[in-house]
């Protein structure tokens, strides 16, 4: 990949995007087949998954079993690196000492960034989640709505690649036809639990994941993406070519060489560098946006981590793309005599409403699945069914004691074994020797896990501002979390344990929990679940926003936030796929007021 | 990789077998997957790995830091294992496929969690040795099957170990769990689990016929 040094930046960009994940390789993708000549910065170091992703190790080949360490928080062969919760020479604080008033904030500290590691759960929010507020009364509405989007989200799912079956079911949108990829035939824990809950009425259908079960259309897909631009269909069209389908083998965590998951690396960044109108700066921590005397966003200062040292690039526009968080710090760090408490900040709302996706796990063991006959089950490593949210009419009844919903992820079962015990102590006992071994072969495969994916709504009580005190090691102010669960958090994971102990007792199983577990001590900690979004909330009125519906901040006309932080709510749809939706629709939308020379 | 008589595995196009290749050699550099032998010489500090260690490389025990047990440990280490692992029916004893060597990595690591395990297992395997004598004047390597298996019925399972056993019994639960994360991380521990995978294929079919006429089910997903 053509990656450059701070020194040989051009004099000026059109654009400048800070960060290299899906709302950035998006961005820089749109921008650059429309032509735009764009500078990526990106905190961490450059990638290549082609060379630097460790597909087939066993646990045996890595150290310490591929168990997490303080190095690589998610185990050895997961894609992160140089990232974590825990970053040595970058802090952040907390501003309670409660652990259940903690946000817990990952960071990937590479080019790709969260891209390289995620579960590639692409589900699209339905018309309910743009409109919330309009359905309950609680947290904020979007400015914009599901049509508004929705074409976009086509556009992503043609580009990136994404399986799964169209079910018409409530607020669960199908896709145009022929633009879903084909679903993986489901596991035989999938197949058994459907059958078993079916009385109880829950849905177990296909996930929709971002994984090539067959290779894209290069020949007809291009020109539907880029209608007009023969030039940037034959680069999209090469890219694709390029993709492998996916081999049905290895957990997606780890990252694909063959490119057959999306990653920004391997999907957006290839055709975005091949337009040549691409420079990537690596190493590059952003610390401001500049402002001019016009009061229009001049470009960016960044620290230069391989020399310390500062440096700044010029655009036309700047997007920040960096995570909720990091997005939020750039902001509120950027001080100007127009803007004192931080730049696009003039109501005081950035770094307000921070939401994570509600988390909480339940296992299972299920004897009808002991002493299967062995049979390869990697599939399109991660989960190929799930369950959408399905009580809607329930809820707008009035007889639910929470007011969004979640969905269900199930954990493998005859995953790779290896890094942990495969005999539970309480079923082994005191088992040893060839008992030990034939018990272990009897058990495995018979775990089930099922998880909490929900929507937390936004409230006043968590957010995130700069810690008066510390400083990172380049200088630059950190954040100071504040965090709590509100009672509809967990009342939905209480639900969550009722409904999967239901679930596992449908299928014959016993729920497997601690004793005395509560929905309290079960769900995730804030910022768990990695889907940190809000912070810079998209609205229609410049007086309790931060940005509009264009993901344009209101007080700079030229400055997008397109990850995360403009989103008013945070569906239980995994944010993934509407960050680069949102990214697209507002990188068009940059591109046509360069045209019209408004930038 | 050794994995081309897997059953499931069906016959892959040349073409296709060849991409594959290429795009593995890419990602591992394929290094001899055999032999996991000492390595003293390797380990560069007691540091840790790092946050940006190289992926596309296969370790083995000794590449990050120097295994640290004596001699005598990793005898203990070797019987204890395999009196746990042994060679059966299902695959080889634990110490032919290394796994006194990972719990060597293990206990050596300069991580917390180790470093915590190292605490409860290090005296474990002197009281192993300790009650060796005690009872039988032997060395553990040296006592008879019958003879080990005195000892670890009196420590298997904590809940009902003597109160003199309780922390031995706690010690052998970790030293288990251990032993067992390792030996069903390779590949005999796979074979005897019960584990298919880690293989590209051409396409993925789902459970076969004699699994879903098990659980009396169908395939949904057409």
């Amino acid at each position: 990949m053509p990656i450059i040094a701070a020194s040989q930046a051009k004099e000026e960009y059109d654009v400048a995007i800070v960060g290299s994940g899906a709302g950035g390789g998006q961005m820089a993708y749109t921008l650059t087949l429309a032509g735009l000549k764009c500078v990526m910065l990106e905190a961490g170091r450059a990638y290549d998954p082609a060379t630097q992703t460790a597909m087939f190790h066993r646990p045996d080949q890595t150290p310490l079993l591929n168990t997490p360490t303080p190095d690589k928080q998610m185990g050895f062969t997961d894609a992160t690196v140089d990232g974590g919760w825990e970053i040595p020479d970058e802090p952040y604080t907390q501003a309670s000492d409660k652990p259940e008033e903690q946000f817990h904030w990952w960071r990937p500290r590479m080019l790709g960034g969260r891209t390289n590691h995620w579960g590639r759960m692409s589900l699209r929010n339905g018309p309910y989640d743009f409109k919330p507020r309009r359905r309950d009364g609680l947290g904020f509405d979007w400015p914009i709505g599901y049509d508004d989007v929705e074409p976009y989200y086509t556009k992503v799912e043609m580009l990136v690649g994404v399986f799964g079956t169209n079910e018409g079911l409530e607020n669960t949108p199908n896709s145009p036809e022929g633009v879903l990829l084909p679903a993986p035939k489901a596991r035989a824990s999938e197949l058994y639990l459907q059958k078993s809950v079916k009385p109880l009425g829950i849905p177990v259908i296909s996930i929709h994941r971002a994984v090539l079960t067959r290779p894209l259309d290069a020949d007809t897909i291009p020109a539907k993406l880029h209608p007009g631009n023969t030039w940037a269909q034959k680069i999209v069209a090469d890219s694709m070519r390029a993709r492998g389908a996916c081999f049905w083998a290895t957990d997606c965590h780890r990252g694909c060489s063959l490119r057959a998951n999306y990653q920004s690396t391997t999907v957006h960044l290839p055709p975005a560098l091949a337009t040549g109108n691409l420079d990537i700066i690596p190493n590059a921590h952003t610390r401001e946006v500049t402002l001019g005397k016009d009061g229009k966003a001049t470009g960016v200062l960044y620290i230069d981590k391989t020399t310390g040292k500062e440096e700044r690039v010029k655009a036309k526009a700047v997007v920040l793309a960096a995570s909720s968080g990091e997005t939020v710090r750039i902001l509120l760090n950027s001080k100007s005599a127009t803007f004192p408490q931080g730049i696009g900040n003039t109501n005081g709302l950035v770094g307000k409403y921070i939401m994570d996706s509600v988390g909480g796990s339940v296992g299972g063991q299920i004897p009808a699945l002991e002493n299967l006959p062995p049979y390869n089950e990697d599939g399109a490593g991660g989960p190929h069914m799930y369950i959408p949210w399905y009580h809607y009419k329930d809820q707008a009844a009035g007889k639910m004691n929470f007011s969004r919903g979640y969905h269900v992820e199930f954990n493998g079962t005859r995953a790779m074994p290896g890094g942990r015990n495969p005999l539970p102590d309480d079923l082994a006992r005191g088992a040893y020797g060839t008992k030990f071994k034939e018990e272990a072969r009897r058990y495995y495969g018979s775990f089930v896990g099922y998880t909490v994916r929900g929507e937390m709504i936004a409230k006043e009580h968590s957010f995130t501002e700069i810690d008066p005190q510390v400083k990172d090691k380049w200088g630059i102010p950190v954040l100071r979390w504040h965090w709590r669960w509100s009672d509809q958090e967990i009342n939905m994971v209480e639900h969550g344990i009722r409904t999967f102990s239901a679930m596992i007792e449908a299928m014959g199983g016993k729920v497997r929990m601690r004793k005395g577990a509560t929905a309290k001590s079960v769900i995730d900690a804030g910022g768990k679940v990695i889907h940190e979004v809000g912070g810079a909330l998209m609205g229609d009125d410049p007086k309790k926003s931060v940005c509009n519906g264009w993901n344009q901040v209101w007080d700079v006309k030229n400055l997008f936030l397109c990850d995360g932080s403009p989103f008013p709510s945070n569906a239980d749809k995994n944010p993934t796929l509407t960050i680069m939706a949102l990214a697209w629709r507002a990188g068009d939308h940059i591109v046509d007021q360069a045209k019209k020379g408004n930038l | 990789m050794s994995h081309d008589k897997t059953p499931s595995s069906p016959r892959l196009p040349r073409r296709t077998v060849l991409k594959w290749f290429a795009a593995v050699a890419a990602a591992t550099q394929l290094p001899d997957l055999g032999s996991t032998v000492e390595a003293a010489a390797a380990a560069p500090s007691a540091k840790g790995y790092g946050m940006d260690p190289d992926l596309s490389k296969f370790y083995q025990p000794g590449d990050f830091w120097p295994l640290t047990l004596t001699p005598a440990q990793r005898e203990t280490v070797t019987t204890l294992a395999d009196l746990i692992l042994p060679a059966d029916h299902l695959g080889p004893a634990a110490s032919a496929v290394h796994v006194p060597e990972f719990i060597d990595e293990w206990v050596s690591a300069p991580y917390p969690t180790q470093q915590k395990d190292r605490d409860t297992l290090l005296p474990g395997l002197q009281w192993l040795e300790e009650e060796a004598q005690k009872r039988f004047s032997k060395k553990l390597s040296a006592l008879s099957e019958q003879e080990k298996s005195a000892i670890a019925d009196d420590i298997c399972w904590p809940a009902d170990a003597r109160p003199e056993f309780k922390k031995a019994a706690a010690f052998f639960q970790k030293f288990r769990s251990l032993a067992a994360s390792a030996y069903y991380g390779t590949e005999a521990g796979w074979k005897a689990i019960g584990y298919i995978g880690n293989v590209p294929l051409v396409k993925f079919d789902g459970p076969p016929p004699e699994v879903l006429e098990k659980l009396g089910i169908e395939q949904t997903v057409k």
